[in-house]
């Protein structure tokens, strides 16, 4: 079984759902980036979720859009992604890792060989925000080659007739987009959730995780109980910026800072 | 003829939006959906005479077309004067200059806002670099009453301020973009970003031959008007086709509306003029196929200026409508395959053509077009007198002036 199954599986056993942070690699700095990543567990991640910086990410919000031109400008590349999972594995075994991100860094870096590096560097599975099902083919044969799960996102607007075609090709778990809208913008009722979700439950098995617009412990919390896990970036980027000093350089509070919001969110989501 | 040829250069997209290799839906699953009812909607439209009728209506008595074909005979002479005996090829520029809101975009635009209305949605959203797609669609909107925001590189707004003022007046609320370069690129990033917020009412109205499909086909297939018209005209005034076609590639819009409908009449060159900025040696320039790789961004994969990480670098272009890192996918085809050779023009040398133009022509080009005759000026004295190149004049030059005007260090 994946780690990612593992994963879910023994949280499903626990009664609860799972906390998956999000950090944008390389942001503000590599090493600040690597302390935030290796302490998330300790502080109650579940699973992770890093960002590969890009360009245009023509997803999110100016929260993520900054974050990932700070990673750009401390040296983030694909290669240095995927050096900062290997580090991770070094001493965690257990804790699944997801890179996001957009496919012109991957397919630039060469599918094929992104897929086995990726695998080997210890990532268990990829969100390509701009590969739709339409065109899996461009990704999904070297991902199931290399036994990475390829996790789809599931949108307000994708409509009973897609989703067999959108879940079909989904492995690893379900990422439920809350908002039709960018990262970091707005949020989903509780309502809609939870209209949403069974909707989704329908045509599949698998976990459903939640992302966009989960902020607060509180949304965390009853998003992973309406799901089974929530996903939490913009928030927590934004508390590691308001640490940074006036050149965006970290400071002695900024890891503290990101670790503490995480494990707020964990507590909430472990009431379940 | 326009059947489909086993071998013809006519029958892309592919039913999944694919150019040979390039092209395709490279969106995020929240647009996919409306990606799918675009498509949808532009295919019904083909077959819906009512209304095509109602384009062409729009067309005749709003735009002005057809455009004039206008043999420029000063400038054939003029470089005739340097050229060997017998040399220097005959110049005719397609006027599309002429239309009303000053270049090519208002044909697409006219056809993407009426299919809007038929789609039903009432909020109309545009990305613009020149300000010229953004004129155009402010333009449809005031015409059909509907609201339009417009996105606008900040540096783009700085350096094409007359076309700013315009969209205003016409009613548009333009949002100056300051993320990345703060050009077309960010602009259409955010076009894309209002779109995903917005998917229930708002339609998307993209300003060239990019983005997922099936906006590169729909928009060449609205700006083909250009290459139709020019066939017959060319034919009423030489009885012939022209040897060459010259046209300036931004996204690729115009020279796809004059190319298209040619592509498969094998003895008629083809040339795409892409900005070489300072130099194509200089890094700054904005000639993805010249100078850049595939990839994907914007929907489609396409020639684009990136790095070695698969970072999207900074275009430039003294241009603001070539100002782009991409090209349209189905030029990244054509470049491909050799149907279409594509070279590049510096600032500098599209600064002097458009100087060269007003004075010989009295016809000011956009800066645009002027890229595309800077190249007419470099190949015509070297083809024989006989050879008749057809160079597709998109636009006019007053958005230009005050950017001309500080080039030759004059305040006006
Ligand atoms: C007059 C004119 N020509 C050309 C372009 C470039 O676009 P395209 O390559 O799509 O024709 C623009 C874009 O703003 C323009 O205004």
């Amino acid at each position: 079984m994946s780690r990612i199954a593992t994963k879910f599986a023994a949280l499903k056993a626990q009664g609860r759902g799972a906390l998956i942070p999000f950090l944008e690699a390389f942001d503000p700095d590599r090493d600040t980036a690597m302390a935030i990543l290796r302490g998330m567990p300790g502080a109650g991640a579940d699973l992770i979720e890093i960002g590969v910086p890009f360009t245009d990410p023509m997803a999110d919000g100016p929260t993520v859009q900054k974050a990932g031109q700070r990673g750009l400008k401390a040296g983030a590349s694909m290669a240095g992604a995927l050096g900062m999972v290997r580090e991770f594995r070094q001493d965690d075994a257990e804790t699944p890792v997801i890179l996001m991100g957009y496919f012109n860094p991957i397919l630039s870096y060469g599918v094929a060989r992104f897929c086995a590096e990726a695998a080997e560097a210890g990532v268990d599975g990829l969100i390509v925000v701009d590969v739709p099902p339409e065109e899996a083919d461009e990704i999904a044969p070297d991902a199931i080659a290399n036994g990475l799960d390829l996790i789809r996102l599931v949108a307000p607007t994708t409509g009973e007739d897609r989703l067999p075609k959108v879940l079909s090709a989904t492995t690893g778990f379900v990422y439920y987009v809350a908002i039709t809208g960018i990262t970091g913008t707005r949020s989903a009722s509780t309502d809609d959730l939870a209209a949403a979700i069974p909707r989704i439950r329908k045509y599949t098995d698998l976990p459903i995780a939640i992302g966009f617009g989960v902020r607060t412990p509180q949304q965390a919390g009853e998003a992973s109980r309406i799901a089974d896990g929530a996903v939490v970036a913009s928030a927590l980027i934004d508390g590691m910026v308001a640490t940074l000093d006036p050149q965006g350089r970290a400071t002695p509070a900024t890891v503290p800072a990101v670790l503490d919001r995480v494990r707020e969110l964990a507590e909430s989501v472990r009431q379940g | 003829m326009n059947h489909t040829l086993p071998n013809s250069y006519r029958q892309g997209p592919d039913p999944r939006g694919r150019f040979g290799p390039f092209g395709g839906r490279f969106v995020a699953e929240t647009l996919m959906p409306l990606i799918l009812e675009v498509e949808a909607a532009y295919e019904a439209s083909k077959k819906d005479t009512a209304f095509q009728a109602e384009w062409r209506r729009l067309l005749t008595h709003y735009v002005g077309r057809p455009s004039p074909l206008w043999f420029a005979e000063r400038l054939t002479a003029h470089l005739r004067k340097d050229a060997a005996p017998g040399m220097g090829a005959k110049v005719y520029f397609k006027r599309d200059e002429l239309n009303h809101t000053g270049a090519h975009k208002i044909n697409a635009v006219l056809g993407q806002i009426l299919l809007a209305k038929k789609m039903g949605k009432t909020r109309i959203i545009a990305e613009t670099g020149a300000g010229q797609h953004g004129v155009a669609t402010a333009t449809a909107c005031a015409l059909m009453d509907l609201p339009c925001v417009v996105y606008m590189g900040a540096t783009d707004v700085e350096r094409q301020q007359p076309n700013v003022f315009r969209m205003k007046l016409l009613g548009a609320e333009v949002v100056p973009v300051t993320s990345g370069a703060a050009t077309l690129k960010d602009a259409m990033n955010e076009g894309l970003r209002d779109w995903v917020a917005n998917v229930h009412d708002t339609y998307y109205c993209i300003g060239t031959v990019a983005g997922p499909h099936p906006y590169p086909a729909m928009v060449r297939d609205f700006q083909s008007v250009i290459g139709t018209e020019a066939k017959a005209q060319m034919q009423d005034a030489e009885g012939r086709l022209p040897d060459v076609l010259v046209a300036a590639v931004g996204g690729g819009s115009n020279a796809m509306g004059l190319f298209y409908p040619f592509l498969d009449d094998a003895s008629v060159a083809m040339v795409g003029v892409e900005a070489a900025g300072r130099g194509l040696d200089s890094g700054e320039h904005a000639a993805a196929l010249s100078r850049g790789r595939p990839g994907v961004l914007h929907g489609n994969r396409t020639y684009l200026l990136q790095d070695g990480d698969g970072q999207i670098t900074e275009a430039h272009s003294i241009s603001a409508g070539l100002d782009y890192p991409g090209v349209g996918p189905e030029h990244s085809w054509l470049h491909e395959l050799g149907r279409v050779q594509y070279r590049a023009v510096t600032d500098d040398e599209a600064l002097a053509a458009f100087q060269l133009c007003s004075k010989l022509e009295g016809i000011i080009p956009a800066l645009e077009p002027a890229h595309a005759l800077a190249e007419v000026l470099k190949m015509a004295p070297a083809m024989p007198a006989e050879t008749i190149i057809l160079m597709n004049l998109c636009g006019r030059g007053d958005k230009d002036i005050f950017t001309v005007a500080k080039h030759l260090g004059e305040n006006i």
